[in-house]
Formats: structure tokens, sequence, C-alpha cells
């Protein structure tokens, strides 16, 4: 920056006005709108009317709320501690030196760039209970498999499995990129001092793995928080309202029953979960030596 | 290694070190085995996913009800994908989805570098109070902002549109972000001899500072693309003429085209044409991709 004068703010908003007015226009705007909305009753005909906390009041009223929430829970307690287990031990696995690692991280990672509904279709069919590969597996050694997506017990279990086997490729990157900056040096010192390989994990990867680790579980909380695609392929939040989950239901309301108001409200308490996570994630790291 | 031809290396070895000191001198890694069968069989099972809906999309219509489930058809046929073409505009749709992601790329690329760059070297009032909102941004999920983002995009004429589908992603506070922590992590030397010999701010952006973003431009344009082609929700909610349609929306809507039954082989088939070419272009471009996603997770 080094113009003088008036040519200096032209090359400020040169360089910054697009992004600034982009993003106040489709992320700013919409923010503060869905805030002044939630206190609002609007069915889109008519205009929006103040209403209050009163969104708020019913949603603490709202057994589907409190069913909606649990079920995001559930996703988020079955998938978050699996999905960050397959990663890391898929990471350890091929941060070792083994033959053709370049094709095996391809193969671990190709879900990854699959779109979500190709996903969510395929693992459907997956899960057919009668004609689908996976029963059909299961009754080889002579277990009836469940109905999964048609079954309120297992249609949650389906949804995050299917998640886990999409994003463990993602996670097993990220830690790979921590793993390879763990000096080879410490290995082999702790196995001089006759450490076993398992003491080696214990003592050595998790420790300096850990920054790496809590950012990977950060980061697969806040995205559990927000589960979508695979929910609304798979089954629509069925069956009898088993994967109604939190953005889902925003979805519904708002743009299923027109309650916009409503929708928005939810959506906030949707924010205040995950400004608490990051809030904790981010005075974790810093407490950090 | 000049071993005589016709002897095999095995052989010779053996031949010179009989039995005394087998496995260990040769140091055969029975880890090294072990792990690779792991790694093989892990890969293999993630891959079953695909093998099943590319046997699926094989398969006439009969045949998706045989029991056991066959994973190489007994008469494959391309019936399925046939049909696809006949009720689908499938390669309008794949059209759709490459325009949209390359120019919600593009713009991310030339918007958010140029923001990125003057966060991270002009100095003006307000500066990190408006860094401080753009990072408070972050942290809003975008069910909060989807609604009202809806209203204001329809409002501006812009549903059923390709400007629909594109305008709104342009503009990352993620990317703005990341592009400011990579011009803070060059040196400024390189930028002020080209201000010494004359050249303006946005010319020394040009021809000084671009050139040697390249990797942090890449990282950014793999996020950006990968993002943009397989966003479902919003072109959900935002088109709803077929000629419009991304591929996933294309997809979603395929498994409600039949009435009754799913006919899973003309889902599959529709699943396997969109998804082959993304695999390919990801075996193309897979070290950029890796490091995409890996230096994304380095640097939040």
């Amino acid at each position: 920056m080094y113009e003088r004068g008036w040519r200096r703010y032209g090359v400020i908003a040169l360089f910054l006005g697009p992004s600034v007015i982009g993003l106040t226009a489709f992320t700013l705007l919409p923010i503060l709108s869905s805030l002044g909305l939630s206190f609002t009753d609007w069915d889109l005909l008519r205009p929006p009317a103040f209403v209050g906390l009163s969104n708020y009041r019913h949603l603490l009223g709202d057994p589907e709320f409190w069913r909606t929430l649990r079920n995001t829970v559930t996703f988020l307690v079955g998938y978050v501690p699996l999905v960050l287990t397959t990663g890391l031990l898929v990471a350890v696995l091929l941060n070792a030196s083994i033959p053709f690692r370049q094709v095996f991280r391809a193969m671990y990672f190709v879900p990854v760039v699959t779109s979500w509904v190709a996903v969510a279709l395929v693992w459907k069919w997956l899960f057919n209970p009668v004609y689908g590969l996976i029963n059909s597996a299961i009754g080889t050694l002579g277990i009836t498999g469940p109905a999964w997506l048609f079954d309120p017990n297992w249609a949650m279990v389906a949804v995050i499995l299917t998640s886990v086997w999409k994003d463990t490729g993602f996670v097993m990157v990220i830690m790979l990129a921590g793993l390879q900056g763990i000096p080879r040096e410490y290995y082999e010192a702790a196995s001089i001092d006759g450490a076993s390989r398992p003491q080696g994990l214990f003592h050595i990867t998790i420790p300096l793995l850990a920054p790496t680790l809590i950012f990977c579980l950060s980061i697969s909380l806040i995205g559990a928080f927000q589960v979508f695609d695979q929910v609304y392929v798979m089954t629509e939040g069925g069956p009898a309202g088993a994967t109604m989950v939190l953005v889902e239901r925003v979805v519904a309301n708002a743009f299923s029953y027109s309650r916009m108001g409503y929708a928005s409200a939810m959506s906030w308490v949707l924010f205040l979960l995950i400004f608490v996570v990051t809030v904790f994630f981010y005075r974790i790291r810093r407490w950090q030596p | 290694m000049s071993l005589p031809v016709g002897i095999p290396q095995g052989q010779s070895v053996s031949a010179v070190k009989p039995a005394a000191r087998p496995a260990a001198a040769r140091r055969v890694p029975w880890r090294t085995i072990v792990l690779t069968v792991v790694a093989l069989a892990g890969g293999l099972l993630m891959i079953t996913p695909f093998v099943w809906a590319l046997a699926t999309s094989l398969k006439p219509r009969g045949a998706l009800l045989a029991l056991p489930p066959q994973l190489v058809p007994a008469e494959p046929t391309l019936g399925a994908y046939v049909e696809v073409i006949r009720r689908f505009p499938f390669l309008r749709v794949f059209g759709n989805s490459a325009l949209v992601a390359v120019a919600t790329t593009l713009g991310q690329l030339v918007i958010c570098s140029m923001a990125g760059y003057a966060f991270a070297r002009f100095r003006f009032w307000g500066r990190d109070a408006l860094f401080t909102l753009y990072l408070a941004t972050l942290m809003v999920p975008f069910a909060v902002v989807i609604t009202p983002l809806f209203i204001i995009v329809t409002r501006l004429g812009w549903a059923d549109t390709y400007a629909g589908l594109i305008v709104p992603g342009m503009f990352s506070a993620f990317g703005t972000f990341f592009m400011r922590q990579f011009f803070l992590s060059i040196p400024k030397e390189l930028e002020e001899a080209a201000t010494i010999d004359g050249a303006g701010t946005l010319g020394t952006f040009v021809r000084i500072v671009l050139p040697i973003t390249g990797p942090a431009l890449a990282t950014l344009a793999v996020l950006s693309f990968m993002g943009s082609w397989n966003s479902f929700l919003w072109p959900l909610l935002i088109i709803n003429d077929r000629d419009l349609m991304t591929l996933p929306l294309a997809l979603s809507t395929l498994q409600g085209m039949y009435p009754g039954q799913t006919q899973w082989n003309i889902v599959m088939a529709g699943t396997v044409m969109a998804t082959v070419p993304t695999i390919l272009v990801f075996l193309l471009v897979q070290r950029w991709v890796i490091e995409g996603v890996a230096g994304s997770g380095v640097k939040g």
C-alpha cells in the first residue's frame, strides 16, 4: 500500500470492496436477518409479526425439538469417536513403510471426493434389508440382519456407518500430515530404550499428535452438529422421526412448513451449540504449552 | 546388480547363505507383509460400495432381486445407462456442475486473494475489527444463513438462474483468512523493491505477489471446487428448473422418479456416471487434492 491521498482509498476499495460487499449481502445480512426473524412469526405470506421470545419458548416445550436434538447428539456420539479412530488407525497404517502407499491412500480417500448424494444413494441400496449386499453378507454368517433404514432402532446406525466410511479418508489425510511432522529419531531412541511399538504409539505418537487430534475432534464435532445431506437422501428424517436432525428440521420448518421464525430460532440454537464447542476447543488449544 | 541372467535372485541368495541366517539376514519384514495385507483388506472394503454400484448398474432389472446378490453381473447390460440418458439431460447437468464449480472457484480465487492481501499488507482504520468480523462469521453454521439468503437471492430475481448458484458462493471468509495467512508468511522485500521501481499496488500484486502464490491458490481452488461440485442443500432450495440442476441435485431426483419401487439399476447407473469422472479427475490431480485438504487442516 504505497499510494497516497484519495488514490489510497481507491486501492483499498479495489482490493477489499468486492469481498466486503459480497459477504455483507450473502453472509452478514442473512445472519442478522435470521437473528431478527427468530423473534418473529412469519409464513412468507403476511409480513413478519414480532413475537418476542415465543419461538424459543415454543422450542423448549416442543417434544419434536428435543427428539431432534437427541438424534443429533446420538449421531455425534456414534460418528465422532468412530471416524477419529478409523482415521487415526489408517493414518498410522499408511505412515508405516509399506509398498503401494500412494495407491492405498487413494483407495481410502476416494469417498471424500465423491458427492454425498451419490454416496448416500449407494449405501441406501447396500443397506437394503433383503437385496442389499450388507445383509446378504451378514446372512452368510447365519445371522438375519436388521431392516436398517426401515427400522427406527437401526436407521441412525446406518447413517453413522455411512458417514464414517465417507469421512475416514479426510481424517486420515490430516492425521498423516500430523504424523509426518513427528521426527523418526524419537521412535529410534524409544526402541533403543527398549520400548515396544504399542508403547511408542501411546507415549510418542498420541501426545505429539495431540494438536492434530484436537483439530480433527473439533471439526468433526462441528460437522456432526450440521449433518444433513446423507440424512436427507437416505431417510428424510424417518422412519418415524428416528433420524430427524437439527439442520434437516430447520430446512423442513422453513421450506416445507413456511415457519420462518421458528426455523430461524432453531438454527440459532444450533449456532449456540457450535459456539460453545468452538470456544471450548479454542481455550484448549491456547492452554497447551 | 549384475546377476547372471537366468538365475533367479532368490536361488542365488539361498545358495550363498544356506539356512544359517534365514529370515533375519534378508530382513524379510513379516511386519510389512501383515501391514500391507491389512491395508489392502481395508482398501478393498473401502471400494466395495463403488464395485457394488457398478455391478448393480450393469444388471437388467430382474437380476436386482437375485439372492444372493451377484457382485459380478451374470448377464451385464448397458440398458440402465441408456435409460438414464433417455430420461434425463445428463450431459446438460454435467455441464451445469462444471460451469458452476469453475465460476465459483475463479471468483473465490480473485476475491479472496485480493481481500486477503489487503488484510495482510494494508494499514487502514478499522482493519482489525473488520477482520475479526470475518473470523466471527466462520463460526456461524450455514443453517442460520440459509433462510434469509434464500429470500435475498429470490428477491434479486436469481432463483432458477446460474447467478443464484454461483454468486453467493464466490465470497468466502475462510478463503480470505486462508490467503491472508499465506501473504503474512512471505517476506515484504520483493514488493518494496517493486514499489521503489515505481509500480502501483495493483501492478505489484499481479506481477510480483501472485506468481509466488501458486501453492496457496491451488489449495484454495481444490477446496472451493470440491465444495461447489458436491454442494447439495443450496441448489436443492434455489433450483427447480431441470435444465439448471447440478449433479447432486439431479441424482437425488433420480430415486424419486420411479413411482413405487426405486429402480436401483437406473439410480446406480446415474451414480456411476456422476462419480466416475470425479474419481478420474481426482486420480489425475491427487497430489493437489490431498495436499489441499491436509493444508486446510494444518493451517486451521
